[in-house]
């Protein structure tokens, strides 16, 4: 009665050998390493890379344990931070030896230390959160109504443009928060402008009231449209975000959208908070101006004279100097849009800008000028100016709607049009919740999280074999695996590790071993009532087995309450709460059922089982005593 | 070894009356703290500014608090955490001024004051976010007491449902009052504990009543007041042991966790202890008055004969 079919054994056996591969790398750990990998899409990593990361590091005196390229970053591993640092300045000399315009983003990492054949299998260490490894974590609000008064200031540009060609007469066009006012004198314009609007921007749902003189209408953006507005602005603010962050030099950033107007970013391993604020913080301006075409500049270009009075130089971005005029055009606050696409008749890769209403009779008046000259489009961060694209102004453009092409890649296109984007945030945005972590604090935090499971665990199992005997040592065996087999769930899922998630791992294994206290004491209960050794076991697993089920989904629901309701730290709680429960049914239950039966079962004449003492009120005798003697009816 | 050598079931029943007002005074007690003092929320919920910054010796915490007091800061409360070269700072939101100018201000005053002072961690909250948690954890609180009483509605019957969420309630209560009396502060992790001490002591009632409708199937002749005092006293030593072996792993965060997890693990041995108790002498009694009887839960095993899943079919005596 007290045997497992064969394929239970082949289950268990799997799922111990999964487990334990899987587990195994958090043995080996991770070491400090230094990652490199590319600031600007231009530049490519190849063996010759490689070739200049070794050289670097061996010139500094140091010795790297391995060196290698995999995709799109090379990875140097060191023994110590210390090693590790060192070897970070000389890399970063060697590669950009312009500090002010890095080629290469150098960071410090951690790397699994874990074999190459481990690492085949995808089996690495579990990820450690913020609050484990130190670093940074900031939760931004994206200011959305400003992002919807900005496209209504601009489709009031644009309706002043269309009606102006439409020719149809109002009293005045303005916005008014994220809705659009106009005032019409007569019923006929106001006809004629509601068609007009009707049919040029679906996006507007339009309202109408008379007034002492005229009539006024509202236009306001339709729920759709300001829900696609609200989404680009939170893209826009990710994109950009992911651009300055590349600056800081951070290994494995985490930038996510969280919620409708939020964005969670991540740094594990920076220090440097005010720097990383800085630099989320920072706009960056845009400005176009006009490129200086004179002799004399030809020649401050070229280098061989001083740049002339009212112009400035400024490099491109692929190194050329430009010399433009210091006069501004317009700035990014007359951009709205700006998008990679094709030219629509030479089929050739282009940046298609879109200028409000200002900025594009600015723009018209200025192109009408100056056909044939070039034109520079700027971007300024950190008062650090840069030429983005100087292109040759071909024709009049008129309609605030500019196409930039010529000599340009598809990526290359994509690439100006993200930075021309850059060039100011959707909508501004504000921290809302930030949290730094030191990285001793880090280490401090892991070890404390350690010797908590650990010396919980060691407790917990002492007792359970002084009190249980071999059950005892079985069911400790059963928790092992429990551990064993959380740890291998967590690394497969690379699901973040808190400390919280630490306290959940220690409190999780106190709760499994209730499991077996329950399965251990009913066999005794048995064994007490006087049932055959067989029989208590297999009466005490199957009675076990219903309450076991019914308090671990009570947890359960609380465990998923906090994982669907909760944050940050809770939510690390919760996962590995929830996940524990679910590995201690499988251990607690299934498994120490597995050795019970691998132990006791093939036994026929089993006399007695090693359960500790199964104390009888009457003092002894076999198969008379029952708990309750006076009322069991049978 | 055997711990409980038990000859005849413990009475629990008869003194179920006294238990249950020990239990009302104790809530009376926890929710009269709980108004009058309040819980002393953390950043998380209030919004503000925490600092802990670490020093080589000992720190000073007048002169702290006096340079922090200098710039201005109201409000700001300065301890030490966990050791006596670590110290904690707290600043409510402060208006005007960004999370970010407000931590490295402080820190710069502090080394000014003493240069081994280094920051070790800052969390700064909005206090959008933190109204946003408040809401959010009383969600959960809810989706928790909603599914419990569900699942257990479902499983057994309504009554026990009911019982086992106002006996657990009762020690979410009473741990609240704890921190209320003791002023300890209530953080994201203590919530967290307290959702689970939720669904742990739950455990311990639906671990006696399964047990008592086991016994309403075997001992036809006895009582329900007996039935439940034959429940509970052949799970008394599960009960203590199984607790006891979870007490071990929070005393064990106790002792080696630190200060971030002091509190969390407080949390747990409040909800443990009470757990027990409310368990084992509330919830099993509110169950008896709402007069449950054998016919409820008797019913269901006939229904479930047909259910192959159900472990229990065939288990009758």
């Amino acid at each position: 009665m007290n045997r497992y079919a064969l394929w239970k054994y082949v289950i268990l056996a799997v799922a111990i050998l999964v487990g334990g591969l899987y587990a195994l790398p958090n043995v080996f750990g991770e070491a400090p390493a230094v990652q490199v990998s590319v600031a600007k899409s231009s530049m490519t990593l190849d063996p010759g890379t490689v070739a200049r990361v070794e050289e670097a590091i061996k010139a500094a005196g140091l010795s790297a344990d391995a060196v290698s390229l995999d995709g799109n970053s090379i990875k140097a591993r060191f023994a110590n931070t210390d090693a590790q640092l060192k070897a970070k300045g000389a890399i970063q000399s060697a590669l950009n030896p312009d500090a002010s315009d890095p080629s290469f983003v150098v960071a410090l990492n951690l790397l699994s230390r874990s074999p190459a054949w481990l690492s085949a299998l995808h089996a690495s260490p579990m990820y450690l959160g913020l609050d484990l490894r130190g670093g940074v974590h900031f939760m931004l609000q994206v200011d959305m109504q400003a992002a919807l008064s900005k496209k209504a200031e601009s489709l009031a540009g644009d309706l002043r443009s269309v009606f102006r060609d439409k020719t149809v007469r109002h009293g005045g066009i303005s916005r008014s928060g994220q809705t659009v006012e106009i005032r019409f004198r007569d019923a006929a314009m106001l006809d004629a402008g509601k068609r007009l609007i009707q049919d040029q921007f679906p996006d507007l749902t339009t309202v109408e009231t008379p007034e002492a003189d005229g009539f006024k209408m509202v236009a306001s953006i339709q729920p759709v449209a300001a829900r696609l507005v609200q989404e680009q602005a939170l893209k826009q603010n990710i994109t950009t975000l992911h651009n300055r962050i590349n600056e800081l030099g951070v290994a494995e950033p985490v930038i996510q959208q969280q919620g409708q107007d939020r964005i969670v970013v991540q740094l594990p391993g920076v220090q440097d908070t005010a720097k990383a604020k800085d630099i989320l913080g920072r706009t960056a301006t845009l400005e176009i101006r006009m490129v200086d075409e004179g002799s004399d500049a030809r020649a401050a270009e070229a280098g061989s004279g001083p740049v002339p009075f009212g112009s400035e130089r400024f490099l491109e971005r692929n190194g050329q100097p430009v010399v433009v005029k210091k006069q501004v055009i317009l700035t990014g606050e007359n951009l709205t849009d700006a998008q990679p696409g094709f030219d629509s008749q030479t089929q050739e890769a282009a940046v298609h800008l879109t200028l409000d209403a200002k900025g594009a009779r600015i723009f018209r008046d200025v192109t009408r000028e100056s056909v044939g000259k070039r034109m520079a489009i700027l971007l300024f961060e950190k008062g650090k100016g840069e030429v983005v694209t100087a292109p040759v102004i071909r024709s009049e453009i008129g309609g605030g709607r500019v196409q930039i092409s010529g000599r340009m890649t598809t990526m290359e296109a994509a690439d100006t049009a993200l930075l021309l984007r850059a060039g100011s945030l959707a909508a501004p945005m504000e921290i809302i919740e930030e949290r730094t972590i030191g990285p001793s604090l880090g280490a401090e935090n892991i070890a404390k999280g350690f010797n908590s499971v650990t010396w919980g665990f060691l407790a917990v199992t002492a007792f359970m074999c002084v009190y249980y005997l071999l059950f005892g040592m079985i069911s400790s065996v059963s928790l092992g695996l429990n551990l064993l087999l959380l740890v291998a769930v967590l690394s497969m899922l690379q699901a973040t590790l808190t400390l919280p998630g630490m306290a959940a791992m220690a409190l999780v294994l106190g709760m499994a071993i209730d499991a077996n206290v329950l399965i251990n004491e009913r066999v005794r209960e048995e064994l007490r009532g006087g049932a055959s050794p067989q029989a208590a076991i297999h009466a005490g697993y199957d009675r076990a087995w219903a309450t076991i089920i019914d308090s671990n989904v009570t947890t359960l629901i609380a465990g998923l309450a906090l994982l669907a309701f909760g944050s940050g730290p809770v939510r690390g709680f919760a996962v590995v709460h929830c996940l524990g429960i679910l590995t201690s049914m499988f251990s607690g239950v299934f498994f120490s059922r597995g050795v019970v039966n691998l132990w006791y079962g093939r036994q026929k004449k089993l006399k007695s089982v090693s359960i500790g003492t199964v104390w009888r009120p009457d003092g002894g005798g076999s198969g008379a005593a029952v708990a309750n003697p006076n009322a069991l009816e049978k | 070894m055997e711990f409980f050598k038990i000859r005849r079931d413990i009475p629990f029943m008869k003194n179920a009356l006294a238990f249950n007002l020990v239990s009302l005074i104790t809530f009376l007690v926890a929710v009269f703290f709980l108004f009058s003092r309040g819980l002393h929320l953390s950043v998380e919920f209030t919004g503000g500014t925490l600092m802990e910054v670490g020093y080589s010796q000992s720190a000073d915490l007048q002169a702290i608090r006096s340079s922090v007091d200098a710039l201005g800061f109201r409000d700001a409360q300065v301890q030490n955490f966990g050791t006596a070269q670590d110290v904690l700072i707290r600043m409510p939101v402060q208006k005007g001024s960004t999370s970010g100018a407000q931590s490295e201000k402080v820190l710069a005053a502090l080394k000014a004051l003493d240069p081994s002072a280094t920051l070790r961690r800052t969390e700064f909250v909005g206090p959008q976010v933190g109204d946003e948690l408040a809401t959010d954890g009383l969600k959960a609180l809810a989706f928790v007491v909603v599914g419990i009483m569900l699942y257990l509605a479902i499983r057994f019957e309504w009554k026990f449902a009911v019982a086992a969420i106002i006996a657990n309630l009762h020690d979410v209560i009473i741990i609240l009052g704890f921190f209320a009396y003791f002023q300890w502060e209530f953080s994201l992790p203590v919530l967290a504990a307290v959702l689970a001490v939720l669904g742990y002591s739950v455990n311990e009632s639906v671990v006696i009543f399964d047990r008592i409708r086991e016994n309403f199937r075997r001992f036809r002749r006895m009582d329900t007041r007996e039935i439940i005092d034959n429940a509970i006293t052949s799970t008394i030593s599960r009960t203590i042991i199984t607790h006891g072996c979870t007490q071990i792993m929070v005393l064990s965060m106790l002792l080696f966790g630190g200060a971030t997890l002091h509190y969390f693990a407080l949390a747990l041995t409040i909800g443990i202890l009470f757990g027990i108790y409310s368990s084992v002498f509330v919830a099993a009694a509110i169950a008896m008055w709402l007069g449950i009887q054998r016919e409820d839960l008797i019913k269901a095993p006939v229904k479930k004969d047909n259910d192959p899943s159900d472990p229990n079919a065939g288990a009758t005596v």
